[in-house]
């Protein structure tokens, strides 16, 4: 285990969750950051699917490194990225249609993720595939929390539920309180990302530019 | 090996469109029936849907066999077509809004709901970001709204996409869409608060507008086809 498991690994892992997070510090990903997190449920699904598709086609990349001509290494990541996803995508159509159904456009989005791309050609191309796994389920799950937070509070200011259950109760409504329409619209995730950047810079001082 | 080698760029990209093309084939290929199935059933639960039926984890196909007792072809002349293209269950609604009305083959579907016959109609139609389509039940009348089913492919989350939601499809429950000269007239999507002059109409989506006038505008397209139909029954219309 101590192999499976070192300190290496476990910094590749833990990185991209916070002091490299993929879109709190490398602002990548924020198209799909603001598409799907006007609701928790589909922003946690994208989550996780992003998640898996990267840890997998980090491996497929890392297992070729060798092999993929130079030049055309963006096209065969593409390649192996737009296969990944077409073949989710057909699987939860044959198995979880609801599921399928529910996520129709956000799974195609997954293979427009910058993210993908970006880790392909940094981390897998030239790692062995554990370590292109583990870096997969890092920046994958670095995105994932991200966007659970700014759906969180976007599906509760925007339209006072969560999971689309009633959280605000009905007095307030009664009292006066009004949900925020700006909440739902994208520029708003816009915001809440950078919110959330402000927070993260001014815990982690390091990351501060000069 | 050099891998860049301008030979064995060329044929690495083939061998990878070709695998990659077998195995997507492959996938698709052995899953096929499996979808045909989803989707089937997935259609018998939206015009069910219509019909206030859950159908939450429910077996559809028994659903179906019990609620549903005819699936008639009409077109717009009101006529029954004894011997259609497609059967109505297969009936590609977007294929025959492209063709002119008097061509159109349109699909009726009669449920018997507690002894009442009910009539379902398909609708299709374009909201914002792209199409929308569902199901409108009729009462016996042929005029007052039983029920009624939409969804959407891409509409925005938490504003258009509401369509799909049941708050919004149950406001159109009981509104008529004949006047009382037993004109068509479908029903009005408005911004809540205003009202539609001389129909029956109901509130849209605040925020979101042009998903609503896509629901207001596929009514009238798709329900205006079967107008011919509706005035075959002889009660009188109920709108103010």
């Amino acid at each position: 285990m101590s192999k499976l498991f070192s300190d290496k690994t476990k910094e590749v892992f833990l990185g991209p969750l916070s002091k490299n997070n993929p879109i709190a510090v490398q602002v990548l990903g924020i198209c799909s950051a603001l598409a799907v997190t006007a609701k928790l449920e589909p922003a946690i699904v994208m989550g996780l699917s992003v998640t898996i598709i990267l840890a997998f086609s980090n491996v497929i990349i890392s297992l070729l490194r060798n092999t993929i001509p130079n030049r055309i290494r963006i096209i065969v990541q593409l390649v192996v990225v737009a296969a990944l996803v077409t073949v989710v995508s057909e699987i939860l159509k044959a198995f979880a249609y609801d599921v399928s159904v529910q996520l129709s456009v956000y799974i195609g989005l997954i293979i427009t993720n910058c993210i993908l791309m970006g880790r392909l050609e940094a981390f897998a191309m030239s790692n062995r595939p554990w370590e292109s796994f583990i870096d997969g389920l890092g920046n994958g799950l670095g995105y994932a929390w991200i966007l659970v937070v700014v759906a969180f509070f976007r599906e509760l200011l925007g339209a006072g539920t969560l999971f689309g259950l009633q959280i605000i109760p009905q007095s307030f409504y009664e009292a006066g309180y009004v949900n925020n329409g700006l909440m739902v619209m994208p520029p708003m995730a816009l915001i809440l990302v950078a919110v959330i950047i402000w927070v993260h810079r001014s815990i982690n001082k390091e990351l501060q530019e000069k | 090996m050099n891998t860049n080698n301008n030979s064995y760029t060329l044929l690495y990209a083939t061998v990878m469109v070709v695998i990659v093309a077998l195995v997507l084939a492959l996938v698709s290929g052995s899953l096929k029936e499996k979808q045909t199935t989803n989707v089937e059933l997935d259609k018998m639960k939206q015009i069910l849907s219509s019909l206030n039926i859950d159908t939450k984890d429910q077996d559809a196909k028994a659903l179906w066999k019990q609620y549903i007792t005819d699936e008639l072809v009409v077109n717009s002349t009101a006529e029954v077509v004894a011997s259609p293209k497609v059967e109505a269950f297969d009936i590609v609604l977007k294929k025959e809004l492209a063709k002119k009305l008097e061509e159109r083959e349109l699909p009726l579907f009669v449920a018997n709901i507690d002894g009442a016959p009910k009539y379902v109609i398909s609708v299709y139609g374009a909201g914002l970001w792209g199409p929308i389509w569902g199901y409108v039940a009729l009462n016996e009348d042929k005029n007052t709204i039983y029920g009624t089913y939409f969804s959407h492919a891409s509409e925005t989350p938490g504003l258009g996409a509401e369509i799909s939601a049941k708050p919004f499809q149950e406001k159109f429950v009981g509104k008529s869409i004949l006047n009382d000269q037993r004109e068509f007239l479908s029903v009005a999507v408005v911004k809540p608060g205003q009202s539609a002059e001389g129909q029956d109409y109901v509130d849209g989506i605040s925020g979101g507008t042009i998903t609503s006038k896509g629901v207001e505008k596929m009514l009238m397209d798709c329900l205006g086809q079967y107008e011919a139909y509706f005035k075959q029954s002889t009660e009188g219309g109920t709108a103010q």
